[in-house]
């Protein structure tokens, strides 16, 4: 059975690292639905947030593979209820349809979105969430001659994370702890038993 | 420091500035690599220039493919342990890299390719030869990397070495642009690399797993073993036989862990997979504790997944942590070095015999010996068999030669029958299967042995695929024994058709040009066989002619390699004539 899951990706600052990911995914046929990349909270140490919608024993052992990649630190892989995630959406609307509608303003309140450019003719708005409430204010907006739209990856915060700081250091070291440098699924044989 | 003392060190940094090019050569010496295969051209020139004057210490090898360059460092990284090297310039020299890479990638063999690139400027112009090679290796190698600036050669080429030989081996390319090989900068001298932040060669051991394991094979009944090449690899030979003596179960091989223990060890019971041995796919159904070390269940050595050791217990031990679970889900995994864990496992397994379950493998071995075994080796009349040529091989060498072999019938055949009594002898390209490995690869492992006898055993087909590299065994005279073993087909495809395509032999009937001609165009002694009669002593003059021989032996045009588990079948569905299939 499919499902969604979040990789979280922990990776040098090195170039060419996203095609060395990305190809870990293609060569599977397996499609991604969100990639980001950012900085991290550690200097040089980049953040990847990927999503994929797949069989667990399969994303399982892709998170083997990727923890492999020279450069990558570390792999999470999380289902929904292990995350809190958002998205970000941009919706550019004309300016003259908020201010004769009067719905439109309620809409957008309602979604939380608030405007980041207003201008004479257009307005644009910024409304976070997670997918589906983008989607509803998207197909809401279009009823009022919505000019463009675009939404951002995925971002996750894992709930049970410490961050990678304190990995980062003890993986500095020669002989780091036993508990930071394996495999997170080999230590948690039972479980991997379930898929 | 006063001002004289800065003067000082300005003056000893001045005296330090090296070429890039430079730098790549004192690098491999500190990495004390002896021998190089490659091939030159524009963007690699500067590294080439700086070679010529270290020609005494550096042994290149002017190969006649870039190709065959990779199968030669192949071959010699797999006789001797150490890493192989390649040099190649960009644009083709690069992309005539990527067979032997994905080869060296799946049978995890070590090397490190350095190949030449455009000037940095030209990056992404079309520049003339320009490829952008580190994308189009990225899957094919373990690590790779494109220097642009001198002043990173040293260390690159520190962790390309130590990435190559560490935990589980394999394939490192490093880019380096034309600029960055002539460009001059401060030497600091080379160090060795031995810790990258993000990379863990290899997994701490857990003892509670070698606990678990010790215990399901101290219950065990019918414990069975299966090795890689992963005991190779980890030079465990060693530790591996005192595992098994003293647990006393018998072990198989899978094709790249041949040659880990003597082929002749009482508790060896041959070899996995498609065309392995029939005792040891027959049992692999039937044993209660399964433990595989040092290998990866490729499908072809487990045949249909769903039907593979589901009765058993399984333990896994290997280096590589993304192996556990990957394809067959273990019970028990025991991760790390196997040179590491099987000691541990040793201390904590009780001394046995298992003599009736051994005597069961015994049993099915007479089967096959008698059905296939025999008719195969001895013949008595018709056209010269495959099995009889190895059989001879055994006789004549005592079983210390390195067997290097291409890829299909003949491949199968000198695994299954090839006696070999020292580690590392089997060199074939197991993963990947790539017709045309073994003539350069057994050039390479010359290198690597030069003391022993290293015979290429290749088919009519792939003799043909690299056959340019008896331009290699011409110019540098690497004593290489050169044996092919003609049907006249692509042997193994054609027997997939007889099989499996009602017989309809769609461009499996290749032609040969005279390889005593062609060999003798190379300077290259040579000899053809047809007839029994002759084939010991025509055997017997390759093996002894103080220079590379090669012989080409006409066998029997359409015989099968069997035992066979046919593909989508399960391994104790194992059949051993074509009536069974
Ligand atoms: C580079 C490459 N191309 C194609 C194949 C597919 N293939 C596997 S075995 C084989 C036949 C090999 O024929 P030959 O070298 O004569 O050996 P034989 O099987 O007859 O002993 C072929 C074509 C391959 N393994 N490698
Ligand atoms: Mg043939």
């Amino acid at each position: 059975m499919k499902k969604e899951f979040t990789l979280t990706i922990y990776t040098e600052n090195h170039v060419g690292l996203i095609n060395k990911i990305a190809i870990m995914f293609s060569r599977r046929k397996i499609s991604l639905e969100s990639f980001n990349t950012s900085p991290s909270e550690v200097p040089n140490i980049y953040r990847f947030t990927i999503v994929v919608v797949e069989a667990e024993a399969v994303v399982k052992n892709l998170v083997k593979q990727i923890e492999k990649i020279v450069d990558v630190f570390k792999v999470y892989c999380n289902t929904n209820d292990e995350i809190v995630w958002q998205q970000m959406a941009l919706y550019k609307v004309p300016t003259e349809v908020i201010i004769k509608e009067v719905k439109v303003e309620r809409l957008l309140r309602e979604y939380g979105a608030k405007a980041v450019v207003i201008r004479n003719d257009y307005t644009v708005f910024e409304a976070t969430g997670q997918g589906e409430e983008i989607n509803k204010l998207l197909k809401k907006l279009d009823k009022f001659g919505l000019i463009e739209f675009v939404r951002s990856s995925r971002i996750a915060i894992i709930n049970a994370s410490e961050g990678i700081h304190k990995k980062v250091v003890e993986m500095e070291l020669k002989n780091p702890a036993l508990q930071t440098i394996n495999n997170e699924f080999l230590d948690k044989k039972d479980q991997v038993f379930q898929m | 420091m006063n001002t004289l003392e800065i003067k000082e060190t300005e003056k000893q940094k001045s005296e330090t500035l090296v070429s890039g090019s430079v730098a790549v050569i004192e690098a491999l010496l500190a990495e004390n690599v002896t021998t190089i295969f490659g091939y030159p051209g524009g963007a690699i020139m500067p590294i080439y220039d700086a070679l010529f004057d270290y020609k005494k210490q550096l042994n290149h090898i002017l190969v006649r493919h870039e190709q065959g360059a990779t199968h030669a460092a192949q071959g010699f990284a797999r006789v001797s342990g150490a890493t192989g090297v390649v040099f190649a310039t960009s644009g083709p020299g690069a992309t005539n890299l990527v067979t032997g890479l994905a080869d060296a990638m799946i049978d995890s063999t070590p090397l490190v390719c350095i190949t030449g690139q455009v000037f940095a400027h030209l990056l992404g112009t079309d520049a003339f030869q320009e490829t952008d090679i580190v994308n189009i290796t990225s899957p094919v190698t373990k690590w790779n990397y494109q220097i642009t600036d001198a002043s990173e050669i040293p260390s690159v080429l520190a962790k390309a070495f130590y990435i190559a030989k560490s935990g589980r081996p394999g394939p490192v390319l490093i880019d380096i642009t034309k600029n960055a090989q002539l460009q001059l900068f401060d030497y600091e001298g080379y160090q060795k690399c031995d810790f990258i932040r993000s990379y863990k060669p290899q997994p701490d051991i857990r003892i509670s797993y070698v606990e678990q394991a010790a215990e399901l094979i101290n219950q065990a009944k019918k414990p069975f073993v299966i090795f890689g090449q992963g005991v190779i690899l980890g030079n465990a030979e060693k530790e591996f036989l005192q595992f098994i003596e003293k647990a006393g179960i018998p072990s198989a091989w899978t094709i790249m862990g041949m040659s880990a223990i003597p082929t002749n060890h009482p508790l060896a019971v041959g070899m996995l997979g498609m065309h392995g041995n029939y005792a040891p796919n027959l049992f692999t159904n039937e044993c209660d504790v399964l433990i595989a070390i040092g290998m990866r269940f490729d499908d072809r050595v487990t045949g249909r997944l769903d039907k593979y050791a589901k009765q058993a217990k399984i333990i896994h031990l290997d280096i590589d942590p993304a192996e556990i679970d990957k394809n067959v889900l273990v019970n028990v995994p025991v991760w790390g070095n196997c040179k590491e864990t099987l000691p541990l496992l040793t201390e904590r397994v009780e001394q046995k015999s298992h003599q009736e379950w051994i005597t069961k493998f015994h049993q099915a071995i007479a089967i096959e010996t008698e059905k296939l075994i025999e008719p195969e080796l001895f013949p008595e009349e018709g056209e010269i068999t495959m099995g009889e040529v190895i059989q001879l091989i055994n006789e004549l060498t005592n079983g210390e030669a390195v067997m290097v072999t291409d890829v299909g019938q003949h491949q199968m055949i000198t695994c299954r029958y090839s006696h070999q009594n020292k580690t590392r002898s089997n060199i074939t390209s197991g993963g990947l299967g790539t017709m045309g490995f073994a003539l350069p690869a057994a050039i390479g492992a010359k290198y690597g042995a030069p003391e022993r006898t290293v015979i290429a055993v290749m088919g009519d087909g792939g003799a043909q695929m690299n056959i340019q590299e008896l331009g290699t065994i011409m110019q540098f005279k690497p004593n290489v024994k050169i044996l092919i073993l003609n049907n006249s087909f692509l042997g193994m495809v054609r027997q997939w058709q007889e099989l499996f395509h009602e017989k309809r032999y769609s461009f499996t009937d290749i032609q040969s040009p005279d390889f005593v001609q062609v060999a003798k165009g190379y300077g290259i002694k040579g000899n053809k066989v047809a007839l029994r009669e002759e084939l010991k002593s025509a055997l017997q003059e390759m093996i002894d002619f103080p220079e590379s021989f090669l012989l080409e032996v006409a066998v029997r045009m359409e015989d099968n390699v069997f035992p066979m588990v046919p593909q989508g079948k399960g391994v104790s569905e194992i059949v051993l004539c074509k009536e069974d299939i």
